[in-house]
């Protein structure tokens, strides 16, 4: 029944780059003068209006009926969603339809037969004209002077470094033919070893967005570099008389040495100017907390390769923060039990809100933020930290669990980590850092550092002189280089009005964005992969991030502006940098191979800062348990906690369709955020899924869509950052709900005291969580450490005997055969492979109305499993991609023989023969193929072209496609080997997701080579294949997750 | 009744009806020939260039190797089309200021690439590398044919997937010591199936058919 013809999509067609928008921001709304034009505060802000409003009453779970149906059950069980347990009449609809996908093509119109054999008609007539149409003449343009290295139809690789909160994440970038298209980590950088984050695989779509600012513009006109250094050069001369009184800077957080000595030099030269930093979802608590407990600036950096107990108090570790991905890699080295008799760590998660890290823990406690102080709180008092005393009325189950804790850690003194979230209060990093001292673990696991910031401050407090500052009209020009702070600056602040009273203003940045609408001036910032730069690492090792292309349109880079203001416009990033480095001691004599040695290494040898002793400070710590026996004192009442979000982080990303599209590790909602609340909370407040409510902390109310999330700690309710963007540009506009709204400078992560309203309205939320359900089949299979070594065969199919079904006869590999494995004991469901996969493969995002009808293209989902109780609710992760199985079921369904079967073992897709009739994806019991519904490409953006991947097709509507285990990788490595005449080294063929995974989950090689990593892997009891009784011999199999409990808490 | 038709329809309508076949037939065999043809594949069609290069003359005639210009396809897929500057390796020396030349020189000052019309076009959805043919002893001539007998350059084979398949099927007819790739004109010293059989031996030939061999 699809495609219907040009004329049937008419009024369904949209441009999946740009997803429901609404019509906000245009180009002159807010002019620096005028009045805001929504105030920040006051009358809730209505929902942005992404989808029609639904009508529907609002169905409702019965959340008892669900907890019965679980206390019934005997053993582990296993479920997908809220939904599912209560077999809902809506799920049961979904089961039934199997294809959700399917049901409303296009068909939503009014369609009478009549019209739809017209338009059957016309395909048909037009589809047959198409194939006598010939192959357009094609241009074929050499270079004049073609560089030396360049090979065309080989792409390069350079080393640099991508920001992610002003830290380094090192990074080598794939360039064909001078465009970067793909991100790879750098081994050699201590914050990649070969890995990345979605973030850094997401960079390169940020590169080459539509919307990026091309030009300087002065209150929305068109301007130029020259016209802006003149009217620069009058405010600055004003400066000179003032020694700088009335000049400020605004900044993220910066670790570039460079970019800090040139603002340094602006101090020098008008002394009373000042500089702020402000990251809305820095590291505040872990930069204050470490200053009360060592009484200076210190950084922790904690090696977990070595800790066999870990503590992670409301810490995502393993996926915020600037050392996220090595800390994963370093952690889940640690548990690599599958080899026979290795031992395991231990990981224990107290946290209000489920995170990644929370979903591998082996206990995990969800706790409302007052009691996890107290639990805190009663953790180091067990452990003999001075002052600290248990709360009295913390419940006794939890003293025991501490006191279980304690034990544990006590039984590993100096191989142990407790690490405080990035995001948790300065009280609680204090306390951490005192109990790892009470541990031994100082200097052993956790290794104390100088600041790797260029300046470390409190930032909160900076930005507040600064408010005062500018609503006191003391200053007068205000330069904001980077950042979003109109957006994202705490609201009680009021910055916006603030910032209206400085006579010139000015913001540099990649976007025009809720700042640029409020200066003066808004000059085009150059993207990382455009300008030179350099930036330091979580450990402070400095990489030299070097361009990959010049820059697309008229921008310059924080040191640009910066050398505008030192009055040298015309020096270049690259002279800025190397004057900077040739001044520096290291740089060696022979300053041009130093030079090249570490642009090409991406690393500069031996920056990383030493460790050093510090001693906590008892003061500090006593300040610390003070306040943290305070807010655990707070007790009842609703807390909202906000947290970075894991797609868009701060709200950044909010214009990078990968990011949106991709689905949140927990949630599996993609294009909004919502209020996260507990099963027993939402029960306490009769909201459910998608009911708008309204949040009140004080006087300032949010209208805010609600998410069920079973795992949430009852009594708290947590807010993703990052949305309700009105100049994010076309594909971040209007998406979700703005958290920073309610967000205050005093209390920046946990709000307490909050109220909720049911609006009795409902907001449409798009959730990848039940497309494609697998009914209740034994997916997946875990076990725990003592289980594995009694019975190492837990994990395998009872009966094997049926790997012979099939009727036709089986395929015989003789040279190599691929296959893939996936140990799900490592898997934290971090999400960089799916955006690596979507990176490498071309695939297109098809924006929320299309998610919501189950049409996301993502060749990897990665499905998320709850288990246990619907109140202590633990999540486990489970990617699914193509199985190439050996008896494959969508091959023999194909009418064109568009999916066959290759001579290895994989399960080909040819594009140009597919006629899109889908039969290949009703047959697919993995239901991991996807439809090109609409033309999602799109393929008018210029720009968007230049990311593309040149060995993958573009494909079009109309066209099947799945997970090719990176086929053009493999083509590359054999053609490789064959020319040098030898065979394929095991190794040698790396698929993008194995190659983004932070915690080396995935292996890929060929399983005819006994010696190979992948067969390795797939010999261990642990192997398993996903619905083998069907007889379909899947390549890619599972290892069973593994969990180490702590026998003392077993059964409670 | 007396009957309708008269006895002599039935010829008629046998004649018709078997006549029916060849006229299907036919019209199948006018699309094969049709969709074989040149207006179809674009063989043999000499397309306008900005500079009516010659192979002829600058391999013939001057024995230049395929690499001089080509230089990328013993090691990339693509063999790489020459920068203006190899032009004017040899240009700003000879015939420096032939009118014909005046495109290339124009390139090189203004700094502006030559837009070369492609000759060989294979659909974006086919990856077809020349590295690894070159390797295994596909010649030169074996797809591009007579390079060293072209004024202009042409398109010499259909292109077309059977023609592909054909060698990828049946690769010791077309296989040749690798001594000779880059040799126009070459002749097997004894028969082709048994030098081409051992060839493949020697070179380990894998007939790869499947279809990720070529597109993905």
């Amino acid at each position: 029944m699809e495609p219907l013809g040009e004329a049937a999509l008419q009024h369904h067609q949209h441009d999946p780059q740009r997803p429901p928008e609404s019509p906000a921001g245009s180009g002159s709304a807010g002019l620096p003068t005028g009045a805001p034009a929504s105030p920040p505060t006051g009358p809730p802000t209505g929902p942005p209006t992404c989808l029609p409003a639904d009508t529907d009453a609002p169905r409702r779970l019965d959340l008892s009926a669900v907890r019965e149906r679980l206390a019934a059950q005997q053993g582990p069980a296993y479920w997908r969603s809220l939904d599912e347990l209560a077999q809902t009449e809506q799920f049961q609809e979904l089961v039934q339809r199997e294809f959700p996908s399917l049901l409303p093509v296009g068909m939503e119109a009014d369609f009478s037969r009549r019209r739809f054999l017209q338009l059957m008609g016309a395909s048909f007539a037009l589809a047959g004209l198409a194939a006598c149409a010939r192959q357009p003449l094609e241009k074929i343009v050499p270079y004049v002077k073609q560089p030396e290295e360049i090979i065309p139809g080989k792409p390069l690789y350079f080393a640099t470094a991508v920001p992610a909160g002003g830290y380094a994440m090192g990074v080598l970038v794939e360039s064909h033919l001078g465009r970067p298209t793909k991100v790879e980590g750098n081994p050699d950088h201590p914050a990649s070893l070969g890995s990345t984050d979605l973030f850094a695989q997401a960079s390169v779509l940020t590169l080459y967005d539509p919307d990026r600012s091309k030009t300087p513009t002065s209150l929305g006109e068109i301007r130029s570099w020259t016209t802006f250094l003149a009217e620069l050069a009058g405010a600055l001369t004003a400066q000179k008389g003032l020694q700088g009184a009335g000049l400020r800077l605004l900044t993220t957080t910066i670790t570039s040495p460079t970019l800090a000595a040139q603002i340094r030099e602006l101090l020098a030269r008008y002394p009373k100017a000042r500089w702020h930093q402000y990251e809305p979802a820095g590291r505040h608590g872990a930069r204050v907390g470490a200053r009360m407990a060592f009484g200076d600036w210190t950084d922790a950096r904690y090696d977990f390769t070595r800790a066999r107990v870990v503590v992670a108090l409301d810490a995502d570790f393993m996926c915020e923060g600037p050392a996220a991905v090595r800390y994963a890699r370093d952690f889940m080295s640690t548990r690599r039990a599958r080899v026979a008799g290795a031992a395991m760590s231990r990981l224990y998660c107290v946290e209000s809100t489920p995170t990644s890290s929370g979903t591998v823990a082996d206990h995990r406690l969800a706790l409302a933020p007052a009691q996890l102080d107290g639990f805190v709180l009663a953790l180091a008092a067990q452990l003999g930290v001075a002052g600290a005393a248990a709360p009295p009325d913390l419940p006794p189950p939890l003293s025991a669990k501490a006191a279980v804790i304690a034990r544990d850690l006590a039984a590993h003194r100096g191989a142990s980590v407790v690490v405080a979230g990035e995001h948790a209060p300065p009280e609680l990093h204090a306390l951490a850092h005192a109990m790892n001292a009470a541990l031994g673990n100082l200097g052993a696991t956790v290794l104390l550092t100088d600041a790797v910031e260029a300046q470390p401050e409190d930032q909160l407090d900076s930005l507040q002189r600064l408010v005062a500052e500018m609503a006191g009209g003391k200053i007068d020009l205000l330069v904001v280089l980077g950042g979003n702070p109109v957006y994202d600056a705490p609201v009680d602040l009021d910055f916006t009005t603030a910032m209206q009273k400085v006579p010139l203003r000015v913001h540099l940045g990649l976007h025009q964005n809720e700042t640029s609408d409020y200066c003066h001036w808004h000059l085009p910032e150059t993207h990382a992969l455009e300008s030179w730069s350099d930036a330091r690492a979580f450990d402070g090792t400095v990489t030299i991030v070097q361009p990959l292309i010049e820059p697309l349109y008229d921008g310059r880079s924080a040191h640009g502006v910066l050398a505008c203001l030192l009055e040298r416009p015309d020096a270049t990033d690259y002279d800025l940098v190397r004057e900077h480095w040739r001044a520096q001691p290291r740089a060696t004599a022979d300053f041009e191979s130093f030079w090249r040695k570490a642009v090409h290494d991406g690393v500069l040898a031996g920056t990383a800062l030493l460790p050093r002793a510090a001693a906590v400070q008892s003061a500090g710590i006593a300040q610390a348990v003070a306040r943290l026996s305070d807010s655990a004192a707070l007790g009842a009442g609703l807390a909202l906690i906000f947290r970075p979000d894991p797609t868009v982080h701060d709200g950044r990303h909010a214009n990078n369709g990968w990011l949106q599209e991709c689905p949140k590790p927990l949630t599996k909602l993609t294009w909004d955020n919502a209020a996260l609340l507990s099963p027993a909370t939402a029960q306490r407040l009769g909201v459910a899924n998608e009911d708008l409510v309204e949040l009140r902390s004080g006087e300032r109310r949010l209208a805010v869509a609600v998410w069920v999330l079973p795992g949430q700690a009852d009594g708290a309710i947590t807010l993703h950052l990052g949305y309700g963007r009105t100049r994010a540009g076309r594909v971040g506009n209007g998406c979700g709900f703005n958290a920073y709204a309610l967000r205050t400078a005093g209390a920046p992560w946990i709000a307490a005291g909050i109220a909720v309203t049911p609006l009795g309205r409902r907001y449409p939320l798009a959730c990848t969580q039940e497309h494609h359900s697998m009914e209740g089949r034994e997916l997946v299979r875990v076990g725990t450490l003592a289980q594995y070594q009694s019975n190492p065969d837990f994990a395998r199919d009872a009966d094997r005997a049926q790997e012979n079904l099939s009727l036709y006869p089986g395929f015989k590999y003789e040279g190599h055969a691929w296959g893939l494995a996936i140990d799900l004991t490592a898997c934290i469901g971090c999400n960089a492979c799916v955006v690596a996969c979507q990176a490498e493969n071309n695939i297109p995002i098809v924006g929320k109305e299309q998610v919501h009808k189950g049409r996301e293209m993502h060749w990897i989902r990665i499905d998320r499993y709850f288990e246990g109780g619907l109140d202590e609710a633990s999540a486990l992760h489970q990617p699914v991609m193509c199985m190439h199985c050996e008896q494959a079921p969508c091959e023999p369904v194909c009418p064109v023989a568009a999916t066959s079967h290759s001579a290895e073992g994989l399960n080909d897709m040819t594009y140009n023969r597919c006629v899109g009739t889908r039969y290949c994806s009703n047959n697919c019991p993995y239901k991991v193929r996807r439809f090109n519904f609409l033309e999602y490409n799109d393929r008018r953006s210029e720009t968007l072209k230049m990311q593309r991947n040149p060995d993958v097709t573009v494909r079009m509507r109309g066209l099947m496609e799945k997970c090719t285990y990176c086929v053009q990788r493999i083509n590359v490595a054999r053609i490789n080997a064959k020319t040098q005449g030898r065979p394929i080294q095991d190794g040698e063929i790396v698929t993008a997701c194995q190659q983004a995974c932070p915690t080396q989950a995935i292996v890929f090689g060929d399983i005819n080579d006994t010696q190979s990593e992948v067969t390795r892997w797939k010999a261990t009891p642990l192997n398993y294949g996903l619905l083998t009784e069907l007889g379909t011999r899947p390549r890619t199999t599972y290892l069973a997750k593994l969990r180490n409990p702590n026998p003392e808490l077993e059964g409670g | 009744m007396a009957q309708i038709f008269h006895r002599s329809t039935n010829a008629i309508s046998r004649f018709t009806i078997y006549g029916a076949v060849f006229v299907l037939a036919a019209v199948a065999w006018v699309f094969a020939q049709l969709s074989r043809s040149s207006y179809a594949t674009g063989r043999t069609v000499i397309l306008q260039q900005p500079v009516p290069f010659s192979h002829d003359h600058h391999t013939a005639g001057l024995g230049i190797d395929c690499r001089y210009c080509h230089t990328s396809v013993e090691e990339s897929s693509f063999a790489g089309i020459p920068p203006t500057a190899t032009c004017m390796n040899c240009h700003k020396q000879i015939w420096s200021d032939s009118p014909m030349l005046e495109p290339v020189r124009q390139s090189l000052r203004a700094n502006l690439p030559i837009r070369w019309t492609r000759v060989h076009d294979l659909p974006a959805f086919v990856y077809f590398n020349h590295s690894i043919h070159v390797a295994k002893g596909i010649g030169c001539e074996t797809c591009h044919g007579r390079v060293d007998k072209m004024p202009l350059m042409q398109q010499a084979s259909s292109l077309q997937m059977e023609w592909c398949v054909d060698c990828h099927r049946h690769p010791e007819r077309y296989v040749r010591p690798r001594s000779q790739i880059f040799t126009m004109g070459w002749q097997p010293p004894r028969a082709q199936e048994e030098l081409g059989r051992e060839l493949v031996q020697e070179y380990q030939i894998q007939s790869l058919t499947y279809c990720s061999t070529c597109h993905r």
